[in-house]
């Protein structure tokens, strides 16, 4: 399929690149209503901005919730009448009740794992890479994509009702595992809330597909002339990889929800089996409650990949161009991404553990889930390999890649700890996890997708973020989080459960408090330092220093071969051609040290 | 309204932060953009070496602080392997963690960019390095998971046949724990036969195993010191989960399925009192599956007695069913008590 198809473009037709050049760029948005060019709008690079800018606001909203459930962990016997401000009853007297404590850290997980590092990451990133990198138009299909967005968005409007309703939100836990989500006498979040949550991931779950399989044909139709697969960047194949895993295992996830709606709704016992509950013996008989943990996890686990591969990639591309150096080892990169997702499929189990499965079943998991300790190691020696004897330029996004590697190492080892079995029987579900899967793909995502936005915000916006306030947002953040989640192994190796409201009537456990007040007290102040973020990220848009040179980090891919301000097309005129890999960082003979893509092998020079 | 002061503080640092920010934008025009640059590098380059530093000195600070306040002391046999397996995983990640963070901020700092268009060191691939680096990783695995199975397949070998049963039912937010009796022997049990009032696990009368039973209430179980205890799980509800920090074990438990766990107990609960320098001492059952708001208040414990201590201890219960009239129940389970989850309610604020 030829990229210089015309585009439909909302209800006004705007030309591709081949029929009228000039009207690509400048004339456009007089013919295009507000409402279709940023809000129904079809083009990915809107698109991106919109699910960034909604991932923003979930963010926000999630980490003040880690905020308050910090508070009664780290000062369980003082109140904080600020909180009554801003949950009412739910924290009277500035205290929190547990029923509001458990819906705080269910809806923390749920919003940064799905609405954020999900959506808000890959939505993004996709959105605004596949068609640039690639050298599309724009997405294969323009309207499913901004349809993912709708999805998105209406997904968003009723998990953000669920906070609201007088039983509160879901709190049983980001997983919501039954009986305790599938039962209204079990828990108060199990009620009209619950409900609600399943309505919103199932619309999520559209959102993902529709926005997964327009990626997937992207990359693989879409491509300009010249740019085989061996030459696309490795946050496409990252990317790519994301949307293969997103597209397999969230059918699953939502085939899981739905029996749970039956199971809550129709008298169905999938999940449910000889309970006795508020004063009563349930009829349910034979159903199985792990059931639903192997349904969760087939997703849940690739989830983890969906979330961290698209960090792989652009931590790969940052690193690359601001050390001047190519990326060591394209195709040990792309096997280890395959190699990942594939075992990503096979490893959910080690989730379940101590569910009581069979410990022959369990070895089996064992030993898939420690394979993954090899491709994961391959990556980090070719990042650290790649800026050896580099040239390296510290912007914002070079330093958050630099994180977002010293992260990795940090949190996949301690994954070496709970993938093994024989180990896991101790750690499992304590503080130990807690902080092992904060680490790894949770600042570890973040620290990936912030070297994104600092890298490719001149090319969302045309404007600079801030650099000074970049690098105080990454200093405080990379050494917060380690003063947050580090000491949190020590009360996990103590054994110490996670999902606790208050620890003082543990003999085992109680001499933690002075570390969870410790933990607290940074946590809000990382919290503040991410509005620090936000604040840079919003005035840059509008009063950020103006890009000048359209290729303002000396990079070779071809998102910096369009216009500073590109219209719905993103090319003038042609789309350009590609000749060689993206990572020649090289003499060009004329005293750069780049070659961009799209220029000309010279005489006598070997392709990659 | 100190709520209200510590806002606009927050703003107004956030102003000046801001406009630090600024200001070093525009500063950095005027003094030449190149010249900033090399110099801010330089400043970032030291930073990052510094705070490495610094980070090695705080994990070894940390270290000490919590030496001893890490794993408890191990009070069963194969808690004992589980903690030569933990150091020794600790030891092999340790050394990767630190070699690789070394390597990482070591290069950051030694190849940063001193302004000048230095032409890099074309190095885009070399096999023989991935191949050194796809293989040692993978012997590390192999051996990790070598020693892991082994001691996977002796924690959940079957329990040996002389070990002691006891049955440890989950409910929100206690733990029930039912003794055999003198017959050795578990009744059968019913969720339909559970009442709140006088047949908490549901057991069924018409089996005479159940007639010796003990059920304590209060979630203590006791077990005799090196003498193997075998637990069967269950959950009257939700799931639960029974967690043993001191003996390295966990175990779900999910109604309409009974999971098993066995360990064989080496230190009383009085010699570790000794041990810890601790009088307070006990050993803890925390539930480590969410199960609802009382989650965090699902304690029990464990007496890890001498078998005269168990003995007398044992002598002193009076069966479930000399508790609880069995005639007196009512047939069906509908004519349960209703304040029944108010009672746990009532129990989960009072354990705090």
């Amino acid at each position: 399929m030829s990229n210089q198809e015309i585009i439909i473009d909302g209800p006004n037709v705007v030309h591709g690149g081949d029929t009228a050049p000039t009207d690509m760029h400048g004339h456009e948005h007089h013919e295009q209503h507000f409402i279709w060019k940023y809000i129904f709008s079809q083009d990915h690079k809107i698109i991106s901005k919109q699910f960034l800018i909604t991932g923003i606001i979930w963010a926000i909203i999630g980490a003040l919730m880690s905020v308050f459930f910090r508070l009664q962990l780290g000062f369980p016997d003082s109140t904080f009448p600020i909180m009554e401000k801003f949950l009412g009853d739910w924290a009277k007297g500035g205290k929190l009740t547990p029923e509001f404590y458990y819906a705080l850290i269910t809806m923390h997980g749920t919003i940064l794992v799905f609405f954020v590092l999900t959506a808000g990451l890959s939505g993004t990133f996709a959105n605004l890479l596949i068609p640039y990198q690639v050298g599309a138009r724009d997405m294969a299909s323009p309207f499913m994509n901004m349809l993912s967005y709708w999805f998105f968005f209406a997904a968003s409007i009723l998990m953000f009702t669920s906070l609201f309703v007088e039983t509160g939100p879901a709190s049983g836990g980001w997983t919501t595992y039954p009986p305790l989500s599938a039962l209204k006498e079990a828990s108060l979040g199990s009620g009209v809330g619950m409900d609600l949550w399943l309505m919103s991931m199932a619309l999520f779950v559209v959102s993902s597909l529709l926005g997964g399989l327009n990626y997937i044909s992207t990359v693989l139709n879409m491509r300009t002339k010249g740019m085989t697969m061996t030459r696309l960047p490795l946050t496409i194949w990252a990317l790519f990889f994301t949307a293969v895993l997103g597209v397999l295992s969230f059918p699953v996830l939502f085939s899981g929800l739905v029996l749970l709606i039956f199971d809550r709704n129709f008298g169905t016992s999938f999940y449910l089996s000889e309970i006795f509950i508020g004063g009563k013996a349930l009829p349910h008989v034979g159903g199985s409650a792990i059931l639903y943990q192997h349904l969760f996890w087939f997703l849940g686990h690739p989830e983890v990949y969906i979330i961290m591969l698209p960090g792989m990639g652009m931590a790969s591309e940052v690193l690359s161009t601001n050390s001047r150096k190519p990326i060591f080892g394209y195709f040990a990169m792309i096997i280890s991404l395959i190699g990942i997702t594939l075992l990503a499929f096979l490893v959910w189990a080690h989730h379940m553990f101590v569910t009581g499965m069979s410990p022959f079943l369990g070895s089996i998991f064992v030993l898939l889930t420690l394979l993954i300790a090899v491709p994961s190691a391959v990556k980090v020696f070719n990042w650290l390999t790649t800026i050896w004897r580099g040239n390296i330029r510290f912007t914002p996004a070079m330093l958050f890649a630099l994180g977002f590697v010293s992260l990795f190492i940090s949190g996949g080892l301690t994954g070496i700890f709970l993938g093994n079995s024989a180990l896991d029987i101790h750690l499992h579900d304590t503080y130990f996890v807690v902080a092992h899967f904060h680490i790894v793909m949770g600042v570890s995502a973040f620290f990936g997708m912030f070297a994104g936005i600092y890298h490719w915000f001149p090319k969302m916006f045309g404007k600079f973020m801030n650099n000074s306030l970049g690098y105080i947002h990454f200093f405080i953040t990379f050494i917060g989080s380690y003063l947050i989640f580090w000491p949190m192994h020590y009360e996990g190796i103590a054994g110490m459960p996670r999902r606790y409201y208050d620890y003082s009537a543990w003999e085992s456990f109680k001499h933690f408090q002075g570390i969870n007040a410790f933990i607290s007290i940074v946590a809000i102040i990382v919290f503040f330092t991410q509005l620090l973020f936000v604040v840079n990220f919003f005035t840059s848009i509008f009063r950020g220093r103006k890009l000048t040179n359209p290729n303002p980090w000396g990079a070779t891919t071809l998102e910096w071969t369009t216009p500073i301000h590109p219209g719905h097309g993103n090319w003038v005129g042609e789309i350009p051609e590609v000749y060689r890999w993206p990572y020649d960082y090289k003499d060009d003979g004329h005293g750069n040290d780049f070659i961009p893509q799209t220029t000309p092998l010279r005489p006598g020079e070997e392709e990659h | 309204m100190s709520g209200f002061i510590i806002i606009t503080l927050i703003i107004l640092v956030f102003i000046v932060i801001y406009q630090i920010g600024k200001a070093s934008e525009y500063a950095a025009v005027i003094r030449g953009e190149e010249k900033v640059k090399a110099s801010t590098n330089r400043t970032i380059a030291i930073l990052l070496l510094a705070m490495f530093v610094l980070s090695i000195w705080g994990i070894w600070m940390c270290n000490d602080l919590f030496k001893g306040k890490l794993l408890p002391v191990a009070a069963c046999a194969t808690g004992v392997n589980y903690d030569m397996m933990f150091n020794m995983t600790t030891l092999v990640t340790g050394i990767v963690f630190f070699l690789t963070q070394a390597v990482l901020f070591w290069f950051a700092f030694r190849y940063r960019s001193t302004g000048d268009k230095r032409t890099t060191f074309f190095f885009p691939h070399n096999n023989k390095l991935e191949i050194i680096w796809t293989t040692i990783p993978a012997i590390a695995m192999a051996i990790l998971v070598a020693i892991g199975l082994r001691n996977w397949f002796d924690v959940t070998s079957p329990a040996p046949p002389e070990a002691t049963v006891v049955e440890v039912v989950g409910k929100q937010f206690n733990w029930l724990i039912r003794y055999p009796g003198k017959d050795k022997e578990l009744g059968k049990r019913d969720f339909r036969k559970i009442n709140d009032a006088n047949n908490i696990l549901g057991l069924d009368w018409s089996d005479p195993h159940n007639m010796d039973d003990i059920i304590a209430q209060n979630g203590e179980l006791h077990v005799v010191v090196n003498k193997p205890v075998k637990l069967l799980i269950g959950s009257r509800d939700v799931i639960h989960d029974v967690g043993l920090p001191h003996f390295r074990m966990k175990m779900d438990a999910v109604p309409g399925i009974t999971t098993t766990l066995w360990f064989t107990p080496t230190i009383t609960t009085d010699s570790m009192k000794l041990i810890t320098h601790n009088p307070d001492f006990v050993y803890e059952i925390s539930c480590d599956q969410v199960c609802g708001k009382g989650h965090y208040s699902m304690r029990g414990t464990v007496i890890v007695q001498t078998q005269a201590e168990y003995d007398k201890w044992m002598a002193a219960q009076q069966t479930y069913y000399s508790q609880n009239a069995p005639g007196a129940a009512p047939t069906t389970p509908a004519a349960a008590p209703t304040d029944a989850p108010k009672k746990d309610s009532v129990k989960a604020v009072t354990m705090k």
